[in-house]
């Protein structure tokens, strides 16, 4: 009985999460709709190589990939891998998506990002294989 | 001033022996400033700087040490409320609003207990990064006879 409904239970969420992973980012989803366009990896990309007026870039702490684990340029604090492919738990909270972009445009790029930016990262980093 | 110091820090070596007499039982911090401090570098213990400092550099997040520490407003007033209600009045604002600059930082970290050329090595890099030495920081846990420092 009891292993009945531990398979049933097996069935429902093989059932419920293979379209979900299926979908898009609900995250980026949302970006799309505020700018009614369209995001490029390429463009994401260059943003994330790009050297900002403090000499930091994203890719100072997370590595020339978001695969990789990065470090803290200034506290050596362990960064766990931006790209979903290797961490699921990224880019699945609203909040905190929005709390790191505002932090992490100030330091590398000294100023906001703007959607297209945020968009356009994360199509990259989604990308990411 | 210098009776302050001495009064500050008398507070603090008391309060430090009633921790370890008790077995090494530190305050819990608030889960949500562990979890968002930590989330850079360790959660600093709320009596490694006074209220007044606590109240600044909470203040100032946008502008944290050369780095946008920005939290949400909600966040931002839970954690700050849980650092008045938590720091005590002891001491000075140290300079720079740093606790390694804290008088009582600098004594227990001068020359003669610490080598300059140790602050240098890549393992360490910075004075803030007090869990390179003292391995279970994290947990509060300061204790002399856990340091551990790196090649």
């Amino acid at each position: 009985m009891k292993l009945a409904f531990t398979s049933l239970v097996a069935v429902a969420t093989l059932a419920v999460s293979v379209p979900f992973a299926a979908s898009a980012n609900p995250i980026l989803d949302g970006y799309k709709a505020e700018i009614k366009g369209t995001f490029t990896a390429a463009a994401g990309e260059k943003l994330y190589k790009t050297v900002g007026p403090n000499q930091l870039a994203c890719a100072s702490c997370h590595t020339d990939s978001p695969k990789n684990a990065g470090k803290h340029a200034k506290t050596n604090k362990a960064i766990d891998p931006l790209a979903p492919s290797v961490n699921p738990k990224r880019f699945t909270d609203a909040a905190t998506v929005e709390k790191w972009f505002k932090r992490n445009c100030n330091d590398a790029l000294g100023r906001a990002c703007t959607t297209q930016e945020k968009g356009d990262f994360m199509t990259y980093v989604l990308s990411v294989k | 001033m210098y009776i302050t110091r001495i009064v500050a820090a008398s507070i603090l070596i008391a309060s430090s022996s009633a921790v370890w007499a008790d077995g090494g039982g530190v305050t819990p911090l608030l889960p949500k400033m562990e979890k968002e401090c930590s989330s850079c570098h360790i959660a600093y213990r709320p009596n490694f700087l006074p209220r007044a400092a606590w109240k600044q550099v909470m203040a100032n997040l946008n502008k944290h040490y050369g780095t946008d520490a920005s939290l949400s407003d909600a966040d931002t007033a839970e954690i700050s409320a849980w650092l008045d209600k938590t720091a005590l009045d002891v001491g000075d604002v140290p300079p720079n609003l740093r606790i390694t600059e804290s008088f009582w930082f600098k004594r227990k970290h001068g020359t003669n207990h610490v080598k300059a050329e140790v602050w240098q090595r890549a393992s360490i890099k910075s004075r803030s990064n007090c869990q390179a030495c003292h391995v279970d920081a994290a947990k509060g846990d300061f204790n002399e006879h856990k340091i551990r420092i790196p090649g």
